[in-house]
This record gives C-alpha cells, structure tokens and sequence, in this order.
C-alpha cells in the first residue's frame, strides 16, 4: 500500500523535472554557454584590424594584464562610481524622507496615491529616451540654455557638454529622477513592516519624530538598507543608456586624455563593436567577478540562502 | 495641567508644520519628475524656427506637421521601430511569465531531488547582469546565424530569475497545495492542471510582471543594438539612439521632439492605466516578499 503510494508520489514528482525543462534549456543555451565562451575567450589573442582577424591564440592572462595595467578601465571604473554616487546619495536620502512621512501614522498625508504614481513615472521610460531628451535640452542652444540666459542666471550660453563636472551631474540627476521612487516603494514597504508597538512605547517615553527615526526606525531597517545599497550598486556598475546616448558614446568630455563620462559597459561595448574579443572577455570576467560578489552579499542579507526549502 | 496642555499644543503645531514641509518638498519632487515631459509635450508642438527662438511653456500649433514629418523620414522608420517594439515586447511579456509560472510550479508543487539545488542555483544567478555574457551571446547568435533576428531577443526572457522569484513568493502565499490535490483526484493531468487550475489563480501575479517584462523589453537598448543591424529590423531606442549622429543643426528640431515624445508617451499612457497595478507590484517581488 505505501509502496504504491509513494510510486505514484514519485510519479508525480517526475514532472518537477517536467517542468524545469524550459526554463534550464533556455538558461544553459543563453545564459550558461555565452558566460562559458566568454571566460574562455578571455584567455585568447583574438581580435580584428581592418578586415583581419587576428587569433584565436592561446595567450594565457595577457588580456587581464593588458586591461589591469592599461590606462583604461580605473579611470573607467572611476568615472563610473562617481556619477552612480551622485544618483545615489540624493536617492537615499529623499527615498528615506519620503518613506518615512509615508509610513507616518500622525503625519497622515493626502494624495499619497498621486506622489506615488508620480514619483514611479521616471522609472519605467525608455532610458536612451529620455537622455535623448535631456541632451536636446542642454544642448547649446536648447531650452534650459535659454531660459537661465532670460532668466539672468547665466550671462552667456553653457555648454553644458562639453564640461566634465556638468555632464556627469547630468547622468547622475537623471541616475536620481529615474530610481529614486523605486527606492521610496522600498524603503516604504520595509518601514511598514516595523512594529507600531514599537513606535507607541517610544511616543510613551517622549521621543520625537527625529529620535524615533534614528532610534527604531533606521536600526530595524538596516536589512533592507543593505539590500537597497548593494542592488542599486549592481544597478550603477552596470550604467549604460544614458550616457551612451548623451555623449553619443565617446565618453566625452575628454579631459588631459581621458574619456570623464565613459563608464564600464560603454567600454565593454566599444570593444565589442570593434570585435576586440580577447579584451571585452577579459573586461566581461572583471564585472562578472565583482558583481558576483556583490549578488553573493545580498544573497546573504536577504536570508534568501536559509529560505530554500 | 496646563504644562501639559501647552506641551500638547506645541506637539500639534510641530505636526503641522511637519505636514506643510513635508507637502513642499512632494510637490517640488513632483514639479522635478513632471517638467521634463511637460516641455518634451510643448516643445513636440512647436516648429523649428520657434524652437530655436527660445523657451516657453506655452503649446503651440505645429503638432501635426511635426507628427508629419516624423512619418515621412526615411532615415528613421519610426512606425516601424514601434511596431518591431511592440512585437517583441509582447513575445516576451507572454513567455516570460508562462515559462517562470511553469518553473515556480516545478519548485512550488513537487518534491524531487534536485529541487533545492535548483531554487538556490537559480536565485543565485539572479542578479547577474546580462551585459557580462554579452561577448559570448553574440559569439552564439553570429553561429546560430540569428543576426538580425528578433528570436535572441524574445526566447532567452524564457528563463527569467527574477520573474521566477516573484511567482514563486506569490504561490507561497496564495496557492496551497491542497487544490493541485483535488485537480489530481478528479483526474486532471499535470499538465492539464498547472494550465487550466494554476494560471488562472496566478493571473493578478502575472499581469504584474508581464507589465514589467514588457516594459523593460520595450526600454532595451543594450542587447538588442548588438543584435539588429538592419534599418528596418531596429527597434525604437536604437532608432533613437541613431538620431545623435546626424548633423544636428540640419535637422528639425520640431521633429526631434516628435521623435522623442513617440517613444516615451505611449508609456506614460500605458502607466497612468495601470499604475495601480505597477506601483503595488514594485514592493511585493522585492526583499523578503
């Protein structure tokens, strides 16, 4: 009797695998086998100049030592993280305020739904668009020049492209506009979870809004806060569209012989596009190596490994 | 007593004031997320001579001739590019979610073997990026002969981790195992089962994600200019993307504008229907569930 239940159990378990089956075939022609050929790649001479195609040679780790000690990618690397910072500290911050006063009992804000819709907005439009849009109106002689010339702001027009500080503050307001209502919905549906007990026993002992912010609120958030920092970090090394589109991809403005607005994977696509195999997979190694750190830690932090049944 | 009061008093007024503050600073981050669309929408209705003139915020009257000579360019077929966007961000609205659906069921419904080392391998892999494997994809898509074809761009969202993970948090808390039990005992297959007992409870989880898939796919720029070399295969950021290397001061302006509010607005749209839905499904995939 067991012994054919548990057949038929197993019977039915059968289509476990069933079902995987899409899902792994799909992963292992997509996924696994472009990350194995790019690795492998990596080790070889392989590139093109003109319509020759030089390689594939067996060359060991010359690429990572020509990308390592090349004049290339800790600029890039650099850039990269300075224009993810200035997206990101604003972001933080706002998205924290903006949850807090959301998830505020007392502070009972109307319109709630709105600012939410609103804030959203920016995510979901097309980012190569929406730089093409901020870079017609920063142009030279687009609309913004114009109005902080009527405005008397400026006394002549700014170009704001053609200035290091100018274009990556640029990217990295638009980095904001676009991730900073994510972020608030977030932090938001953390702040929620947290206890109202909590905030009552804190009110009972005269605590004001400040102290139970820092107190309660931002301890007993740290989970989330992690996940936010490291996932949005993910986000930022893998900064592309916009400033791609802005700089029409030459990284520019190109300051003491440096591309100042080149980020990672605008280099890593350079490279592809030029069919320079051998540095690309080297590059591509690089970024899989540290945003698999970085995955392993949220990995952790959410507790996602314990949760495996 | 009236320390009490006072202090009572003191903690109202700092709540309003708190509340004044904090309707400021939303209305200023509204007017900060809006103004930008705002002038894309005037400026797309106004001609080129107006807009090289200067700023306002008033609409003019062009808006048909610039919608006009979006149509007639030739260089960027842009109702094109809308129609190749739509297509693929449909297919892969419509796989994603199937395909993940039927792969949380695998994990949700069954006991096998190599069940957890599945869940954790795929939650792993999660949040790889895609660009990292890109000099291999291509490398793929050059030997399977796929260039310019839309197949490398619809059937790899088959396998999407994080798709997985929200359907897979969403069975977890809607669908007990109990009803995949009663669909077995009146005889239904397994398959039969997960298409006609499963997705229909799942539906509120997969209009969600397949809002998200479409959107990102919509949005996609990176994989898709690897891919789509031929003019009339481009979909529209790539088309977009091409307008910064014309000469700038030959074009139209007017029609730039055009360009750009075609490809952002019918989003927007899109969004304000179902933000509902979106902005309650943001929270719900994230940490924790």
């Amino acid at each position: 009797m067991s012994k054919s239940k548990n057949s038929k159990v197993v019977r039915y378990n059968r289509w476990g695998y069933i079902f995987l089956i899409p899902f792994l075939v799909v992963y292992v022609i997509f996924q696994l086998i472009p990350l194995v050929s790019t690795i492998y790649y990596s080790f070889y001479e392989y590139y093109r100049v003109g319509l020759m195609q030089v390689g594939p040679n067996w060359i060991g780790l010359e690429n990572y030592k020509s990308i390592f000690q090349g004049s290339e990618l800790l600029p890039y690397f650099k850039n990269t993280m300075i224009m993810w910072l200035i997206g990101f500290i604003p972001q933080i911050l706002v998205s924290l305020l903006l949850g807090a006063w959301f998830s505020d009992n007392r502070l009972k804000l109307k319109c709630e739904g709105f600012f939410k819709v609103v804030i959203y907005l920016p995510n979901l439009i097309m980012a190569s668009a929406f730089a093409m849009l901020f870079f017609t109106l920063f142009s030279d002689l687009g609309p913004i020049n114009s109005l902080l010339l009527n405005s008397g702001i400026l006394k002549e027009r700014f170009s704001f492209f053609s200035n290091a500080a100018a274009t990556r503050s640029i990217v990295g307001f638009m980095n904001f506009l676009m991730w900073f209502g994510n972020t608030t919905i977030l932090l938001m549906a953390g702040m929620m979870g947290i206890d109202t007990s909590l905030m009552e026993a804190a009110e009972v002992d005269g605590a004001n809004s400040r102290q139970k912010f820092f107190k309660i609120t931002l301890p007993l958030l740290r989970p989330i806060l992690i996940y936010v920092i490291i996932t949005s970090l993910i986000g930022g090394i893998q900064m592309f569209d916009v400033p791609q589109i802005l700089t029409s991809g030459s990284g520019s403005p190109i300051v003491k012989g440096v591309k100042t607005s080149e980020t990672l994977i605008m280099f890593l696509n350079d490279n592809l596009f030029s069919k320079n195999y051998g540095k690309a997979g080297a590059l591509s190694v690089f970024l899989f190596v540290i945003t698999g750190i970085l995955s392993l830690i949220v990995f952790k932090v959410s507790g996602n490994d314990k949760k495996a049944k | 007593m009236a320390r009490a009061k006072n202090q009572n008093f003191s903690k109202g007024a700092s709540l309003h004031a708190r509340r004044v503050i904090a309707y400021i600073v939303l209305i200023f981050l509204t007017i900060i997320c809006l103004f930008w669309f705002y002038l894309l929408f005037v400026n797309a209705t106004r001609s080129n001579g107006e807009l090289k003139r200067g700023f306002t915020l008033l609409p003019s009257k062009y808006f048909v001739r610039n919608f006009k000579m979006l149509l007639n360019n030739k260089e960027l077929p842009m109702i094109r590019g809308l129609l190749n966007s739509a297509f693929i961000s449909i297919c892969c609205a419509g796989l994603c979610t199937y395909f993940s659906t039927m792969t949380a069921y695998a994990i949700h419904a069954y006991d096998f073997k190599a069940k957890k080392i599945m869940y954790t391998f795929i939650l792993a892999v999660m949040m790889i990026p895609t660009q990292v494997t890109a000099l291999g994809f291509i490398d793929l898509i050059r030997n399977m002969g796929l260039e310019d074809s839309f197949i490398p761009l619809i059937v790899p969202t088959i396998a999407a981790p994080v798709t997985f993970f929200y359907m897979k948090q969403y069975m977890d808390s809607t669908l007990p195992l109990a009803i995949i039990e009663a669909a077995r005992i009146d005889g239904a297959g397994e398959f039969r089962t997960f298409n006609q007992v499963i997705l229909p409870i799942m539906k509120p989880a997969i209009a969600v994600q397949a809002i998200f898939t479409f959107v990102s796919s919509w949005n996609n720029y990176f994989t898709p200019a690897l891919v789509l070399h031929d003019l009339n295969k481009m979909t529209l950021p790539i088309l977009l993307a091409r307008l910064r290397s014309f000469e700038w001061s030959k074009l139209d302006m007017g029609m730039i504008y055009m360009m750009i509010a075609f490809s952002i607005f019918p989003v927007i749209v899109f969004y304000l229907c179902l933000s509902r839905f979106i902005v309650g499904g943001v929270a719900m995939g994230s940490v924790k569930g």
